[in-house]
């Protein structure tokens, strides 16, 4: 009973301390991205007639960023992105999720378009394999394409600065150590 | 709460989603095959629709739900056993998107809990009926020889001839 009251009164002042009851927890942390294959979004300056695989994130940490021109938090999101792409340092892809190729284009063209690849996923068959749950949603994903992080909701430059960088720095890091230790 | 939600709008609010209620399927989702889609429906309506939380994606209106759906029928078309498709789901969202959890260590406290209750109430209220029950003191030798006195055979005593 105690051990109950324990529990629940943990989860409760977790929630009041500003935990978000929504968030689910990823089965998929520090499991390899799993197998994609979606068709380019035409008309941008990345557009490749190959689609955007989970094999083009091999060998650098990247951002799989879960966008589309319909999510009103994106756009709250966007700006961050766009400042990220512009330091450099490590690159994001987009995944624009149930959305049509025109909108998504359109809604770059107007927001700008931090992506170093997008795919499209009109019907969410990659929403769901990665577990989205609503966008927008960003994966931090390793060299060796496994998923470390999963940023659910807007990455804003307060969580940018003080999850998401470090992270990353963590893993080029650790990355470029064990490429040293190989040679 | 009636202040800011009339009542005749909450009533209309209730029968609405009742209405609702009964299923979210389109016609173009369902799968010709009858017993297949008899199966869907069943697996939908033990997935947790993971935007709207407290539906199942059968009854769902929501886009992922729908794609869901969709992709539930699909795993079915291609052989999956309905074990098989709860298992892809769970792989990808954990065993929040099943509706009724599972027996594992993360749950255990879940399924046993109200068990545990039970038997521990059951335990502190036996042990507090018990603790009441008035237990009679020994006679004092006074008292049994006034006892003996009232109850011998033969004689006026008050008692005896009640």
């Amino acid at each position: 009973m105690v051990l109950l009251v324990a529990i629940f009164g943990k989860r409760l002042l977790d929630v009041d301390r500003g935990a978000d009851p929504r968030v689910i927890p990823s089965v998929l942390l520090n499991t390899p991205m799993p197998k994609f294959s979606l068709a380019a979004l035409p008309g941008r300056k990345s557009s490749a007639a190959t689609p955007f695989t989970d094999a083009d994130l091999k060998g650098r940490v990247s951002l799989v960023n879960v966008f589309g021109s319909w999510c009103i938090a994106c756009l709250e999101e966007h700006p961050t992105l766009v400042a990220i792409a512009k330091q450099g340092g490590v690159q994001i892809y987009g995944i624009d999720w149930r959305d049509t190729p025109e909108r998504g284009a359109e809604w770059l063209n107007d927001h700008g378009d931090p992506y170093a690849l997008i795919g499209q996923d009109p019907d969410s068959t990659t929403a769901i394999d990665l577990g989205v749950t609503g966008a927008p949603e960003t994966f931090v994903v390793d060299g060796d394409g496994i998923i470390r992080y999963k940023q659910i909701g807007p990455i804003t430059p307060e969580i940018w600065q003080s999850t998401l960088r470090p992270l990353i720095a963590d893993l080029q890091k650790t990355a470029s150590q064990n490429t040293d230790g190989q040679k | 709460m009636s202040r800011f939600f009339p009542r005749a709008l909450l009533v209309s609010a209730l029968l609405f989603g009742a209405a609702l209620h009964a299923h979210a399927v389109e016609p173009g989702e369902m799968m010709t095959d009858p017993k297949l889609e008899a199966r869907a429906r069943d697996v939908s309506q033990a997935l947790r629709c993971v935007v709207c939380q407290n539906e199942t994606i059968d009854e769902s209106n929501a886009e992922l739900a729908h794609d869901m759906r969709v992709l539930v029928r699909r795993r079915i078309a291609a052989g999956d056993t309905n074990e098989q498709v709860l298992s892809y789901m769970v792989g990808r969202y954990g065993d929040f998107v099943l509706l009724k959890p599972r027996f594992t260590t993360m749950t255990l406290l879940l399924w046993l809990g109200p068990m545990m209750i039970l038997v521990l109430g059951g335990v502190a209220l036996s042990r507090t009926v018990r603790g009441k029950r008035p237990v009679a003191a020994p006679l004092s030798p006074e008292e049994m020889a006034a006892l003996a006195k009232l109850t011998a055979p033969g004689q006026d005593g008050t008692g005896a001839s009640v």
